[in-house]
């Protein structure tokens, strides 16, 4: 059980960020109209591309050669969740671009 | 390039450190910024743009800054050529790729991050075996890593190959014990690996048990998204999503990387939000989606159905032309059969002759919510001539004709006055109170609740029968002679 404490108390910081980022996102989301639910979604799934970061990091600290190749797989794999991502959001966002607001 | 490197040089450890989590707190401002203006039609593509200006700052900043104990980044070369063939492939098939495909290759885009997340956490593991004691902090978010990302890498795969057609649905009782029972192994592996330090004792934990959870992990994904019906797969995709999300927190978590914690924990929040949202529009329960109920049972209402009549298209050329107000409502058949460009032509035809034409648009038309949408305006139709459900519902008993377009479901009545129909309950477009509707449908075939709708039986619908191209094809052709 102390090792359960231990844990909370030395991640104290990023305890409060999970608790806050979800209300957050929460809000954020919470009046949306129907018709941005796809591009949502899509902006969304390129955020979480953000595990690039990580895969940066283990690529950038490999010391065997085993690792350095998972790394590299896991950078294209994560590029490919990024830009793959919000260009395909950008795509959908176009076409409500020409519309002529009343 | 290179004098960035000087100056980089010339910081002192700490400045780098400082710079790179200043940089980290813009990405994370920028990435709910970005989702926030994401949610509103104005903004949107605005938005979706600062988030993605918020992700490259940091990536950049930490192939420059990022440290552990002193140590730069090392094989900058090789995460460059990594990252320059994610992007290529990435801009590549997104650019590519027909709109009719959307909901597909953002399923395959969210697997790929959940495999990211899977592989991260998975070569993590080896450090801290190596590294001796009890490390519970990271195990704990280890653990569940390799078991969300993996999940989410192979349920999407599955949901990518269903809409893409390649994978068909398969429905057995059997599937739900043996998921249950997986997720229960699945968690029961990872307590057993934290409540008994004994099996660590020497210092090794041994990587058995995290290939094992990576194995069940990746079953139990496919088994999980399989039973699930096509018109479901939105939904599903969504879920995912919001998986990948915790499995990229789980990840910051592990690094106390705060980018990539606010990041992940976002998305699966605003995710689930989103998956919540989209059942709701459909009137169902997340669970009911989860279960695979929709087209479960079938045979709701033995009535005879009655007879259908078909209307020819020089018919249905006179009796949109000399109407004064249309609705069409567009369904999916529209837009597998890449209709939709033909569709806004045969609307401003219509209003050459004077006639006033709206869209319907249910929630769900098409394979994702807004996804109807997305593909009218591509075909250049004006934004205020679509009307969302809600709107248009009162209006349609005065209007003369409602032209239905490869939409099945989202029209039938049976989701009104059917208590035992498995729609029931779900808001449609209520095309039955116009005074005429003509459907345009490619044959007698059923809808993806795969059930029988009254609307092709009433007195007051037409059938006109034929692919949706062909179809309105000849029916310009039609209106352009009148």
């Amino acid at each position: 059980m102390s090792e359960v404490f231990e844990f909370i108390y030395v991640n104290r910081e990023m305890l409060f960020i999970v608790a806050l980022s979800v209300l957050l996102g929460i809000e954020v989301i919470s009046h949306v109209p129907a018709v941005l639910h796809t591009p949502l979604m899509s902006g969304a799934n390129a955020i979480h591309g953000v595990v690039i970061v990580g895969a940066i990091i283990v690529m950038g600290h490999a010391h065997s050669t085993s690792a350095i190749i998972l790394g590299f797989f896991a950078v294209i794999l994560g590029t490919l969740n990024v830009v793959g991502g919000f260009v395909v959001t950008d795509r959908m966002l176009e076409m409500f671009r020409k519309k002529p607001k009343k | 390039m290179n004098t960035i490197h000087e100056v980089i040089k010339t910081l002192r450890f700490t400045d780098g450190q400082s710079l790179l989590e200043l940089i980290y707190l813009i990405a994370s401002v920028l990435f709910v910024f970005g989702l926030k203006m994401l949610s509103k039609p104005d903004s949107a593509r605005k938005g979706n743009l600062w988030a993605a200006f918020g992700m490259s700052l940091a990536i950049i900043a930490t192939i420059l800054f990022h440290r552990v104990d002193g140590e730069p980044i090392r094989h900058i070369p090789l995460i460059l050529l990594a990252f320059a063939i994610g992007a290529t492939a990435g801009w590549v098939i997104a650019r590519r790729v027909k709109m009719t495909a959307m909901p597909q290759l953002v399923s395959l885009f969210n697997g790929m991050g959940g495999a990211c997340a899977a592989l991260i956490a998975l070569m993590e593991f080896p450090h801290i075996d190596a590294a001796g004691g009890v490390p519970y902090g990271q195990l704990i978010t280890i653990m569940p890593g390799v078991m969300i990302g993996t999940v989410s890498f192979t349920g999407s795969m599955i949901a990518f190959g269903k809409l893409n057609g390649n994978i068909g649905d398969l429905r057995t009782k059997a599937l739900r014990p043996v998921n249950i029972l997986l997720l229960l192994v699945m968690l029961l592996l990872i307590v057993w690996v934290l409540v008994r330090p004994e099996i660590y004792a020497d210092g090794h934990i041994g990587a058995l048990p995290v290939y094992l959870l990576l194995a069940i992990s990746a079953v139990y994904g496919v088994l999980f998204v399989m039973p699930i019906g096509g018109a479901d797969m939105p939904v599903v995709i969504s879920l995912l999503n919001s998986f990948t999300g915790l499995a990229a927190a789980f990840g910051g978590f592990l690094y106390h990387n705060q980018a990539m914690l606010t990041g992940g924990i976002l998305v699966g929040s605003a995710g689930t939000i989103l998956t919540v949202l989209m059942c709701r529009a459909m009137n169902r329960s997340l669970l009911n989606v989860i279960a695979g109920a929709f087209g479960g049972g079938g045979a709701a209402r033995e009535k005879e159905a009655g007879t259908i009549k078909e209307i020819s298209v020089n018919d249905a050329a006179v009796l949109l032309t000399y109407s004064k107000k249309v609705v069409v409502v567009p369904g999916y058949g529209l837009a597998v059969a890449q209709a939709q460009h033909l569709c806004n032509e045969m609307v401003k035809q219509l209003e050459e002759h004077g006639v006033e034409v709206q869209f319907a648009i249910h929630p769900v038309a098409g394979r994702m919510p807004g996804h109807m949408n997305v593909l009218l305006a591509e075909a250049d139709v004006p934004y205020e001539k679509l009307k969302e459900m809600d709107e248009i519902n009162p209006e349609l008993p005065n209007t003369d004709v409602v032209v239905v377009i490869g939409a099945n479901d989202v029209v039938n009545p049976a989701a009104e006055d059917d208590p035992g129909s498995p729609i029931y309950g779900m808001p449609i477009i209520r095309a039955h109170t116009a005074k005429n509707i003509i459907v345009m449908k490619r044959g007698m075939g059923k809808g993806y609740a795969a059930i029988e709708n009254f609307l092709f039986y009433d007195p007051k619908t037409r059938m006109l029968f034929g692919n949706a191209k062909d179809t309105l094809q000849k029916l310009i052709e039609e209106i352009k002679n009148l």
